[in-house]
């Protein structure tokens, strides 16, 4: 079977939009969705999703761009690190452009800092055996699809006894901000969209407690169109009929379990904490950090560096934007003063910032 | 941080498989699985790691499901 | 964001690349105004119209699946002069070679030039070669410079696009920036991709009959359809729809750019041309492409809907609606 075709059915995707139209017809008050993970947010802006759907369901993005939500200071502090002689800085191409206090991964690397873009952890994990002289530190950031294979590229570091990779882990969890953002009584939120593959890891079950508590429609939905339009269908379906349960429509991968060798690696290699969110604050138990067995791998513990005093830019509506509370648009500082080229939050450079999207492909 | 692609394995050598999309293949780990894997089938591959199998049978379920939305007298 | 040195995306051929020319290098360096960029310049020397054009060549890796620097170098220039409907007569050959580098490689690099240049029809005539230490260039840089003639009378360039124009394209999209990429160490990526590299002189020659209903030539380079498409939408003043599902893309370059999160419509074309055409023209232009080896692929890929400030409009194969921009700086593959 071809997986990507079979799920980007043009006449799949326009039966379920008709579909959705039709449940939804004449509704005053629009139904408000928001999906709450960065390739959500990318996938229904380049499929043009939202335009197919009626106006009576709308379509918001929450805290789902993990580079987004990661405040200033741990930019700097990778930032700081790649200064350093004989250090390589491995990280996701997503980081790129992102805005520290002063400087950018990109511009770093303008001057000469060693700065690399790899596709995953291991190629890191090759990089520090083949370059025994230097430190190689991996940027850890993204939610928990991504940090069981971080967890997993400490493994392969110890099982190769490399002293030289290290990384400097900044990974959050689902589903804590989606219960801050539920009991936010400004924030009207009839159902969200769950995530596709961070659920493949942690299991759908792990959004039961937030459905029961805030009786909220949970739907885990894929990232192929036909996947949102049928999970769009499902929360429309459950929200009228005023339910709230938790549903899976990406069956073919995720289980209500989710995988459990992927979560005993990220338990023996992380320990969670309180971490903290652009916009949100300090969550408890939201962050993971690389656990005290593994701490010669830790990169803040084993590099000090001195790190340049925290600037948040004034006028940056990053932290409403990943509440869902401001849509880019209304931003004042979108597509003016903050663009790709020139930003001033991470939002609209990050790979899956909601400014990022909207500036490429809603304009 | 959850971009995913099905791809399949055309081979296994211990924990890491080679895997295969439109003609293009790369090598990934199977470290992080906790299901069976055999050539053939399809995997979500993550940053260089298999983290879930696809199950075919559902996928073809979904579809179906997805193609009754067309026969709304079905659904009432 | 530090405004006060040189990017690697302003390399990149998209909106980083259009502010530094804008911003810094046409005031100083040009009489040609800004919105006449065009791929080549055109003079008239007593009477004679010629078109006149310069490329660099900087890829990395030199050697990659279906060329490698020299071919392109030569290839790069000669569309350059095809797309004004000039026929390229001659190149000059500037060679920047770092110390080190093997013999052996550039003995190759000349071999797929020189056979680049024949297949073209064009001659190398002049030309110049430099050596810098070890460390201060990366193996090899080429620049080529071309002359070609116009002998035509109508006007081929960027802003002659119309309203009812039919978008076409020759061919398969993202070949060569997907061939260059996985290439790359690193990625570890087996495509079976190569590209597309190849001289559009021929096919260009073939589309001239079309006279005066061939209204914009522009060939796809860095930033790729898109940036393009944009660039011509602007310099046009027109609003340019395209049909995703028209666009024809290599099942490996969709395959890539499915795993390291890259958008075919970024990517850079080395053998590719867009044309814009009189829709009574559209027809006739596809025939004319799909009976030459370099067009068999085809396909019209969208039309001008209305004239304003620039925009390409994207109808996607879900049959939703988006916009599309120029890239802003490189693209990046991601994972998030």
């Amino acid at each position: 079977m071809n997986y990507l075709d079979s799920f980007r059915d043009k006449e799949l995707v326009q039966g379920l939009a008709r579909r959705i139209a039709d449940l939804t017809s004449g509704r005053s008050k629009p139904l408000v969705f928001m999906e709450v993970c960065g390739t959500h947010t990318m996938a229904i802006y380049q499929f043009g999703l939202r335009s197919l759907l009626p106006p009576e369901v709308k379509l918001i993005s929450g805290p789902g761009c993990p580079v987004c939500v990661t405040p200033n200071g741990y930019l700097d502090r990778a930032i700081a690190m790649s200064r350093l002689p004989d250090l390589i800085v491995t990280t996701f191409g997503d980081m790129l452009r992102v805005p520290g206090s002063s400087s950018s991964l990109m511009e770093e690397r303008a001057m000469g800092a060693d700065i690399r873009i790899v596709y995953s952890p291991l190629d890191a994990v090759q990089i520090a055996a083949r370059n025994p002289g230097k430190r190689v530190v991996f940027l850890g950031v993204g939610f928990e699809t991504t940090a069981p294979t971080i967890a997993g590229s400490i493994l392969a570091a110890k099982a190769q006894g490399l002293a030289n990779y290290f990384v400097l882990a900044s990974h959050k969890t689902m589903p804590q901000p989606m219960a801050i953002l539920s009991a936010d009584p400004d924030l009207a939120v009839d159902g969200y969209i769950c995530p596709a593959h961070v659920s493949a890891i942690i299991g759908a079950d792990a959004y039961k407690p937030l459905c029961e508590e805030y009786k909220v429609p949970c739907v885990v939905t894929g990232f192929e169109p036909t996947d949102v339009m049928q999970g769009v269908e499902m929360l429309v379906r459950q929200a009228m009929a005023g339910e709230s349960r938790v549903e899976i429509q990406y069956s073919r991968v995720v289980r209500w379990e989710g995988n459990a060798k992927a979560q005993a690696v990220l338990a023996d290699v992380f320990t969670p904490f309180d971490a903290p969110w652009r916009g949100i604050g300090v969550l408890p138990g939201s962050g993971l950090r690389i656990a005290d067995a593994y701490r010669a791998f830790d990169a803040e513990l084993a590099i000090p560096v001195e790190v340049e005093e925290l600037k948040e830019h004034t006028g940056c509506l990053c932290g409403e934007i990943l509440k869902g509370k401001v849509a880019p648009f209304d931003c004042p500082l979108f597509a003016g003063k903050c663009t790709p080229e020139s930003p001033v939050g991470a939002c609209m450079v990050s790979s899956e910032g909601t400014c990022a999207a909207a500036y490429k492909y809603a304009r | 941080m959850c971009v995913g692609v099905p791809m399949q394995v055309i081979s296994i050598e211990g924990d890491q498989a080679m895997t295969e999309v439109d003609g293009v293949k790369r090598e990934a780990s199977l470290m992080l699985l906790d299901q069976e894997v055999k050539v053939g089938d399809f995997v979500i591959i993550h940053a260089g790691f298999a983290i879930s199998k696809l199950d075919e049978e559902d996928a073809k379920a979904t579809l179906e499901m997805m193609r009754e939305i067309f026969t709304p007298e079905l659904m009432g | 964001m530090n405004n006060d040195i040189i990017m690697l995306g302003h390399g990149s051929g998209g909106k980083l690349s259009h502010q530094l020319l804008d911003d810094l290098i046409i005031p100083q360096l040009s009489s040609i105004p800004v919105a006449g960029q065009n791929d080549a310049a055109l003079l008239n020397v007593g009477g004679v119209k010629l078109a006149f054009t310069t490329d660099s060549y900087v890829v990395d890796p030199i050697f990659f699946p279906g060329g490698n620097i020299g071919d392109l170098a030569v290839n790069g220039t000669v569309n350059d002069l095809a797309m004004m409907g000039a026929r390229p007569l001659c190149l000059s050959v500037g060679l920047i070679l770092e110390e080190g580098f093997p013999k052996s490689d550039l003995a190759r690099i000349l071999a797929s030039m020189r056979q680049a240049a024949d297949n073209a029809g064009v001659a190398i005539v002049t030309g110049d070669t430099k050596v810098v230490p070890k460390g201060k260039g990366d193996r090899i840089f080429i620049n080529t410079s071309g002359i070609g003639a116009v002998e035509h009378p109508w006007q081929i360039n960027g802003a002659a696009g119309r309203v009812g124009d039919k978008v076409i394209v020759n061919g398969c999209i993202g070949d060569h920036g997907i061939a260059v990429l996985s290439a790359r160490e690193g990625l570890e990526i087996d495509s079976g991709i190569e590209s597309d590299c190849a001289a559009l002189n021929g096919l260009v020659s073939e589309l001239l009959p079309l006279g005066e209903r061939l209204h914009v030539l522009r060939d796809p380079t860095r930033g790729g359809v898109a940036t393009t498409l944009k660039e011509i939408a602007v310099q046009s003043g027109l609003t340019i729809v395209m049909q995703e599902e028209n666009l024809p893309v290599n099942p490996g370059v969709k395959g890539v750019c499915a795993i390291l999160g890259l958008d075919p419509l970024y990517v850079a074309n080395e053998g590719k041309l867009l044309a814009l055409v009189a829709p009574e023209a559209a027809a006739e232009a596809l025939g004319i492409m799909r009976r030459h080896p370099l067009g068999k692929d085809a396909a019209i890929i969208g039309e001008v809907t209305e004239a304003s400030a620039g925009r390409v409009l994207m109808e996607t194969s879900v049959g939703g609606v988006r916009g599309v921009e120029m890239l802003a700086g490189e693209q990046l593959p991601r994972i998030c």
